[in-house]
């Protein structure tokens, strides 16, 4: 058989290996490139999510849709605390100072009492 | 009555009436909004509840060991204080809580503390006002045990899981945040030291009224 033909058969039947021709470098040079990458770019930070537009922009939602938390008005609650707050001090005072006065009307009874020596 | 006693209650009163300017102008927390405004009021009477513990516990510690009719009268007015500013507490805190986390009151530590606290100091009037004779010193007792929860209700947030917020919350506040507290916190401290000092007055009468009712039997 001559050598050509026998060059020819191999390569038909897949014996022997190919010399690397110069697409097939560029070809594996790609794609090591590629891979060598890859890891490098799928590192990279995601693109930052747009903040999201005010629901209201695609929809008006009712307030009574709202959970019930959301939709409780802050200012009762808060003039309530703050009136809660006075009048408990207030209340306190007034009771201190009528309880004062009284010990104090009793207290000056008996000192006038004992000092005319009289029992009442 | 101390001389200093009406003038300073003047500029208590004063000093009442210009807080709300300042809370006011405080700036608005950005999760709570408005609400969290009740916080100005709630934190220092919360203080005043505590340091009410305290005096009261203190004050019966020397009443116990060392007798004196002086300091019994300064623990039952301290105690007094306690459930004034204890039901200040519990009150405006669960109107702040509804809109915060959406519930009146939470089976929380610190909330729970608060509440045994308080009726620590309720048990500790009852004591007195029905339990007859001997009853000082029961309820000294209990002023000890009133007084040993504090450190516990303090610490609370910052050891255990909880909602409310940490102690670390005050001293991070902006300035015009922290203005405002510690101007309220000035005003409730005022406050405390002029009704404790008129309530004891008011026990002092009361045993001298004591003394001359015996005077007179004898």
């Amino acid at each position: 058989m001559q050598p050509s033909l026998i060059q020819a058969t191999r390569r038909r039947r897949g014996f022997g290996a190919q010399a690397p021709t110069r697409r097939h470098r560029a070809v594996v040079c790609v794609l090591l490139l590629l891979v060598a990458c890859a890891p490098g770019v799928a590192q990279q930070p995601q693109p930052q999510p747009q903040p999201a537009p005010p629901a209201a922009t695609d929809e008006f939602v009712p307030i009574s849709q709202l959970p019930a938390q959301d939709q409780l008005p802050a200012a009762p609650l808060l003039v309530t605390a703050y009136a809660f707050v006075w009048v408990a001090l207030f209340g306190y005072l007034l009771s201190v100072g009528r309880r004062l006065t009284k010990v104090q009307r009793e207290v000056d009874r008996l000192e006038s009492d004992i000092a005319r020596g009289t029992r009442t | 009555m101390p001389k200093w006693f009406m003038p300073l209650l003047g500029v208590n009163a004063v000093m009442f009436a210009a807080a709300p300017f300042l809370i006011a102008r405080a700036d608005y927390e950005s999760t709570m909004g408005l609400v969290q405004k009740i916080f100005y009021f709630h934190m220092p009477s919360a203080s005043m509840f505590l340091l009410s513990a305290v005096v009261c516990g203190i004050a019966s510690a020397r009443f116990l060991f060392g007798g004196s009719p002086r300091q019994d009268r300064l623990a039952y007015a301290a105690a007094e204080l306690a459930v004034l500013f204890g039901a200040i507490t519990l009150v405006t805190g669960p109107l702040w809580a509804r809109k915060a986390w959406g519930v009146w009151w939470a089976w929380d530590v610190r909330l729970t503390s608060s509440l045994m606290g308080w009726m620590v100091a309720w048990a500790y009037l009852l004591v007195r006002k029905y339990g007859g004779p001997g009853s000082d010193k029961l309820a000294a007792g209990l002023a000890l045990f009133g007084m040993a929860n504090v450190p516990f209700v303090y610490i609370s947030v910052n050891y255990w899981r909880t909602i409310h917020p940490k102690t670390s919350v005050v001293p991070t506040l902006p300035a015009d945040m922290g203005t405002a507290l510690w101007f309220s916190f000035a005003c409730f401290l005022l406050l405390f030291t002029l009704l404790l000092r008129v309530r004891v007055h008011l026990e002092e009468q009361r045993a001298k009224l004591d003394t001359l009712y015996l005077s007179l039997d004898e």
